[in-house]
C-alpha cells in the first residue's frame, strides 16, 4: 500500500528558447497518461511520419523530435495561415524508473504514441525496519 | 497649446495604448512559454489557405483523426469541415497527468473569395494533414475580352 502512494511525475524540462537557425521548432501538444504499468505519451505532430520521428531517453531525460515533410502545395501562394510549419521537439524529465528495453513508439496519423513501461517492482527496494 | 478635444482622436490614442499593452503582454507571454505552440488559442483544427488564379488549396492539421470521421461539404463559396477526435480508450485506473490535445467534435467553415467547383474538389489525408483542393468554378473565372479596333 505504502509504495503505491509515492509520487510519480513527468516533469517538463524547462530550458531557454533555442536560437533558431533554419527551421522553427515547435513544442507539440501532449497528453500524458499514467496507468498502473506504464506511462503513455501522445504527442500531436502532424506532418511527421514514422521514419522522421526520434525518441531518446538519456538517464531520465526523454526527448521527442519530429521532422516535418513539407506539404506546401506547388504553384500556390499562402494567403491565410493558422498554423506555422516547423519541426517538433519537446523534452521531459521522468521521475519514474522506466524499463528502457521495452519502450514502444508508434507514429499513427500524425500522432506519436509512446509507451514507457515502468520498471518492475524489483527496482523498488524496501528496507525493513526492525523493531527492537 | 491646448489641443481641442476631438473624440475620435482620443479613441485612436486609447487604441494605440491598448495595442501597446497587448504587445507587451505577448512579449511577457513569450518569455514564459518560449516557442510553445499556442494550441489553446487557435480553433481546432488549424487551417492554412493557399490560392492561385485557378483555385485554392486548404491544408488542415488534424492529427489522430480517422479520415472516415471527417466530413467535407462545399456550398457555393463555402467549405465546411466536420469531424471528431475521441479520447483514447484507457485501461482502468489510468489518469491524465497532462491533457493538452484537443478532444471532441469540431466544425469549421471557411469562405473563399470565389465559387467552388464542387464536382472537382479533392481531399487527401496523410500523416495527420488533410489537403483539400478546391478549383474555382469555370463560370467564376474572369474572362478576357479583346478590344477590337474598328
Amino acid at each position: 500500500m505504502a509504495e503505491e502512494t509515492r509520487a510519480l511525475q513527468v516533469r517538463e524540462e524547462t530550458r531557454p528558447a533555442r536560437v533558431e537557425r533554419a527551421r522553427r521548432i515547435l513544442a507539440p501538444a501532449v497528453d500524458i497518461i499514467e496507468t498502473h504499468d506504464d506511462i503513455l505519451i501522445l504527442a500531436d505532430m502532424p506532418g511527421v511520419n514514422q521514419d522522421n520521428v526520434e525518441v531518446t531517453l538519456e538517464k531520465n531525460i526523454l526527448t521527442i523530435r519530429g521532422t516535418v515533410q513539407s506539404h506546401a502545395p506547388q504553384g500556390y501562394n499562402l494567403d491565410y495561415a493558422e498554423y506555422e510549419g516547423g519541426d517538433y521537439e519537446r523534452t521531459f524529465t521522468l521521475t519514474e524508473d522506466i524499463d528502457r528495453e521495452k519502450i514502444e513508439a508508434l507514429m499513427k496519423q500524425g500522432v506519436l504514441h509512446l509507451r514507457l513501461p515502468k520498471a518492475g517492482p524489483a527496482r523498488v527496494r524496501r528496507i525493513p525496519v526492525k523493531a527492537v | 497649446m491646448i489641443e481641442p478635444f476631438v473624440p475620435w482622436r482620443e479613441i485612436r490614442r486609447m487604441e494605440h495604448e491598448m495595442e501597446r499593452m497587448e504587445r507587451e503582454m505577448d512579449r511577457l507571454f513569450e518569455s514564459f512559454f518560449p516557442r510553445r505552440r499556442r494550441f489553446f488559442e487557435a480553433e481546432f483544427p488549424p487551417m492554412n489557405v493557399w490560392t492561385n488564379s485557378e483555385g485554392a488549396v486548404v491544408t488542415v492539421e488534424v492529427p489522430g483523426v480517422n479520415p472516415e470521421q471527417l466530413e467535407l461539404a462545399v456550398v457555393g463559396d463555402t467549405l465546411t469541415l466536420r469531424g471528431k477526435r475521441l479520447a483514447e480508450d484507457l485501461p482502468e485506473g489510468a489518469r491524465y497527468q497532462r491533457r493538452e490535445r484537443f478532444q471532441g467534435e469540431f466544425a469549421r467553415s471557411l469562405q473563399l473569395p470565389f465559387t467552388i467547383d464542387a464536382e472537382h474538389v479533392e481531399a487527401q489525408y496523410e500523416n495527420g494533414i488533410l489537403t483539400i483542393t478546391l478549383p474555382r468554378a469555370e463560370a467564376d473565372k474572369p474572362k478576357r475580352i479583346t478590344v477590337q479596333t474598328a
